[in-house]
């Protein structure tokens, strides 16, 4: 660049730049993202959160392992925390208690630490349910929706593993309630067991090994991830709702520099400035008013962090089931929520893919749906987080009970029954909602917005005054796509030889129906039904 | 989605304008992205100086509180806990350190979000998408250099290489299952004998001394564990995880469970104290009913009837330890569990 013109000096930023662009190439990568344009919406943000609070607890995560000890040999603690004076316990915990109160700002961090990783798994769960509920997991997006997916169970783990390193008696009975699972696979359950606890429980290993997993296996894991993550969104270009002037072929909205440098990057601070101040006014996990941990002890209100309580909620309703057949024992009452748990997970991941194949469509989706012009989709998504909610009540049965003065019985037995019932019940709910509000749109395209008017004509009669839309919101009302449902088709072809059908086929007819069939959808306003009502009176 | 994909859908307006011989044009046609409207920083030099004063405070806002930050830092001691409503009492070091990290960065962010939305262009724009899909020829093009390079090697003709290859590479694995061989021992049959054993008296776990029958009385819950067991052995946590007790003292004629009444000793009966579900201590006994509960999944067992499962996910009784008392007069086990403790497993049986 500086060749062009020898005689001025450039500015030495503009040298800097050239230096690097030689070796790095920056400009061609800068010419095609600088000015990159994103969309706004308030639900985009959801991610950023994610985003953030990912970078967040990478940052306090690294400050942690500066003072923790991943070892449970046992010392006798002689700390400034006097009521644990002379207690016998692990170094992992020991040093938890250092980090709380002997090192400076030590609790700040580990709360920061601990909130943060909250926040992460419920951002990455609301974030989840808008790629959902607005169809924006369609192609070319589904293997971001995996990659995102994928962030949300290693997420889990890392938090599960994460929270059983201080050793304290909650962890520790969480830690106990995941060997006891193990041990309920059939065949090789003990042997499982003896090698990731390396012997019995809880032996001298656990927290060293979950140690490595949690600072090195699955952040390492999850950063990849995460990149890719940002790398697709980067290349796919976001997606955007509908409305005038935005279409499947374009993107509208700020340009990345500055708006969202500014915005995003601002973001960032607001929610690590959240999260510091929450962490300064909430104590989470107070591990000191828990106690070592001990096989042989445990405190009541035992809960595990909020994104395992439905597995939580699972072992807790199951009925003990226990087959013993020519000696030996199959588990059923841990091993079947064991088998469900990632069951319920792994239903919501495919469902894009079962869509894709339903509707057979095969072109790029850039335009959000709106929820309700998606009806089964949209009931499918509230049946499955129904299912999910309903686990959490019972995986907190027992705080349910002494909250609400209910018997713990009758909420396992709603438990149970809800798990099967309130999906069902969600479903039907959800569509019909959602089909009230299709009527509601091609009434208010119709019809126009109810201006609360009300007009009494000469010969008496009162009327509302209905005000037509503007084109504007027209267009935006009217611009979704509605599939028809897939046929079957003629089983005899024109030589009257039957045609093979295949069960897989006919499925996916049914399916098709039940998606966009004429009672599973309403069929949004043509432009004849339009100028028929307008070119009257207005009104029937 | 979009109009543009699918033109049998929504008859393009662009073509009613280009040819002009429509009548009535297309209510629902795309009118285009509507016209900016400025904001009153766009017009207003004042409006625009008063917003540019408010990020800078929210700037100068985040530096006083890192300054508060090292002050904080420096000035209250570690131990320091003060009466804050309505958090209560908390560490002085952990609120003040927080909140003025908080609030620097909090500003910084709030500053950086309002220079955007008043200062900065709000001017919405247009880029193209492109389909992610390659052209047909690029796609020609990759496929004729693929089987061009699959031909050079060779990989397709000569298969004695190809299939040895796989074979190597589905080997070399192995190594690394191996390895992990040393990960931990074998089970054998260590989940089936606790420290427990015929002549060990019952101690207990919060005087450290042996019990006497004397000593259980109706209606209490006492822990227990083997002699010769100290908190500050290396296993001890491993052989506790297994050897925890429970005694209490039923009347005899309570007891409905005939093995129960005998193996006990006049009604003082000692059962695991490790839930069979997976594996947490039970700890809460209702004295009138005999029931305990386990107060992680709220498994109940009846402990005068061989603690058998009357409620929750477990799945068989919790098992009882056959115990007397010796020629010293103290409580002692006559031998070690008969079924495993804890949590069920294959080998169970």
């Amino acid at each position: 660049m500086s060749t062009a013109n020898d005689k001025r000096k450039a500015p030495a930023g503009e040298r800097v730049a050239d230096w690097a662009d030689g070796r790095l190439g920056i400009y061609s990568l800068a010419k095609a993202n600088m000015r990159k344009i994103f969309p706004d919406h308030w639900s985009f943000m959801l991610g950023e959160v994610a985003l953030y609070s990912f970078i967040i607890i990478i940052l306090t995560g690294v400050y942690l392992t500066l003072f923790f000890h991943p070892s449970m040999n046992e010392v006798e603690y002689h700390g400034s925390y006097v009521p644990m004076q002379g207690v016998l316990m692990s170094e992992a915990y020991a040093s938890t208690l250092d980090i709380s109160f002997d090192v400076r700002g030590g609790l700040l961090i580990r709360q920061i630490h601990h909130w943060a990783a909250l926040i992460f798994l419920a951002a990455m769960m609301v974030h989840m349910m808008r790629v959902f509920f607005t169809g924006a997991f369609r192609k070319p997006r589904e293997i971001n929706w995996l990659f995102g997916f994928l962030l949300f169970v290693l997420g889990m783990f890392t938090g599960f593993t994460g929270y059983s390193l201080p050793d304290d008696l909650l962890s520790g009975t969480g830690v106990r309630f995941m060997q006891g699972a193990i041990l309920s696979v059939p065949v090789v359950g003990t042997y499982l067991s003896m090698f990731l606890f390396g012997g019995e429980f809880p032996g001298g290993d656990i927290v060293a090994r979950f140690y490595s997993i949690h600072i090195l296996l699955l952040p390492g894991i999850m950063l990849g991830l995460l990149v890719a993550h940002l790398i697709l969104v980067f290349y796919h270009k976001h997606t955007q709702f509908a409305g005038p002037g935005r279409t499947n072929k374009n993107v509208v909205g700020m340009p990345l520099l500055p708006i969202y440098m500014a915005k995003a990057g601002g973001f960032f601070f607001l929610v690590f400035g959240i999260i510091a101040i929450i962490s300064a006014i909430a104590t989470i996990n107070p591990i000191w008013a828990l106690g070592p941990y001990r096989p042989d002890q445990v405190s009541t209100n035992a809960q595990p962090d909020w994104y395992m309580g439905f597995s939580e909620g699972l072992i807790r309703v199951m009925p003990g089931w226990e087959v013993n057949l020519w000696g030996h024992t199959l588990v059923l009452g841990v091993f079947i929520p064991l088998v469900i748990f990632p069951l319920v997970l792994a239903s919501i991941a495919v469902y894009p893919f079962i869509e894709s194949w339903v509707t057979g469509d095969k072109r790029e989706h850039h335009i959000l749906d709106r929820p309700r012009n998606a009806p089964t989709r949209t009931a499918f998504g509230v049946a499955w987080l129904t299912w999910y909610f309903v686990l959490l009540v019972g995986g907190g049965n027992d705080l349910w009970a002494t909250h609400f003065h209910l018997s713990i019985n009758a909420i396992t037995w709603f438990v149970r029954i809800f798990f099967f019932a309130g999906p069902v019940l969600a479903f039907i709910i959800t569509k019909r909602i959602c089909m009230g509000l299709q009527r509601r749109d091609r009434d208010k395209v119709l019809h126009g917005r109810e201006s609360g008017i009300i007009k009494r004509l000469p010969h008496g009669e009162f009327v509302e005054v209905h005000e037509p839309l503007t084109q504007e919101a027209l267009h935006t009302l009217t611009s979704h796509y509605q599939y028809t449902p897939a046929e079957v088709g003629p089983t005899v072809d024109e030589n009257g030889v039957e045609r093979k059908v295949s069960r897989i086929e006919r499925l996916r007819a049914r399916l098709s129906k039940a998606y966009y069939g004429r009672d599973n959808q309403v069929a949004k306003p043509t432009v004849e039904e339009y100028k028929e009502i307008t070119s009257g009176h207005g009104h029937h | 989605m979009s109009s543009q994909d699918i033109p049998e859908e929504s008859p393009s307006s662009e073509q009613d304008h280009a040819h002009g011989a429509v009548a009535v044009k297309d209510p629902f046609a795309d009118p285009g992205l509507p016209a900016h409207r400025p904001r009153v920083q766009d017009i207003d030099e004042r409006a625009a100086k008063r917003s540019e004063r408010t990020v800078a405070l929210l700037f100068t806002v985040s530096m006083l509180a890192t300054v508060a930050f090292i002050a904080s830092y420096v000035v209250f001691p570690v131990d320091k806990i003060v009466y804050i409503w309505p958090f209560g009492h908390v560490s002085a070091l952990n609120f003040a350190l927080g909140l003025t990290l908080g609030l620097a960065l909090f500003c910084i962010g709030a500053g950086a979000v309002h220079w955007a939305r008043t200062l900065m262009s709000d001017e919405e724009r247009v880029d193209e998408r492109h389909p992610v899909e390659a052209a047909p020829e690029v796609k020609a093009k990759v496929m004729a250099d693929f089987a061009a390079g699959a031909e050079e090697s060779g990989f397709g003709r000569r298969k004695l290489i190809r299939n040895t290859l796989f074979g190597a590479l589905a080997m070399v694995p192995l190594s690394g299952v191996v390895l992990l061989r040393d990960l931990g021992p074998l089970p054998e049959d260590k989940l089936r004998h606790t420290l427990w054993a015929a002549g060990k008296q019952l101690i207990n776990m919060n005087t450290n001394e042996p019990l006497r029958p004397e000593d259980v009385s109706v209606g209490s819950l006492t822990f227990a564990m083997p002699e010769g067991l100290s908190e500050h052995d290396h296993s001890f946590q491993t052989e506790i995880a297994k050897a925890a007790l429970m005694i209490v003292r039923i009347q005899p004629e309570d007891i409905k469970d005939r093995r129960e009444l005998e193996w006990s000793h006049e009604g003082i009966v000692a059962f695991s104290k490790i839930c069979t579900h997976v594996g947490c201590p039970i700890s809460l006994y209702e004295q009138q009913t005999h029931h305990v509960l386990c107060p992680c999944h709220q498994s109940t067992f009846d402990l005068s009837d061989g603690a058998r499962v009357i409620f929750g996910p477990a799945g068989h009784a919790l098992p009882q330890l056959r115990i007397g008392v010796n020629d010293e007069g103290f409580l002692e086990a006559l031998g070690d569990f008969e079924e495993p403790v804890g949590p069920s497993f294959w080998e169970r049986g």
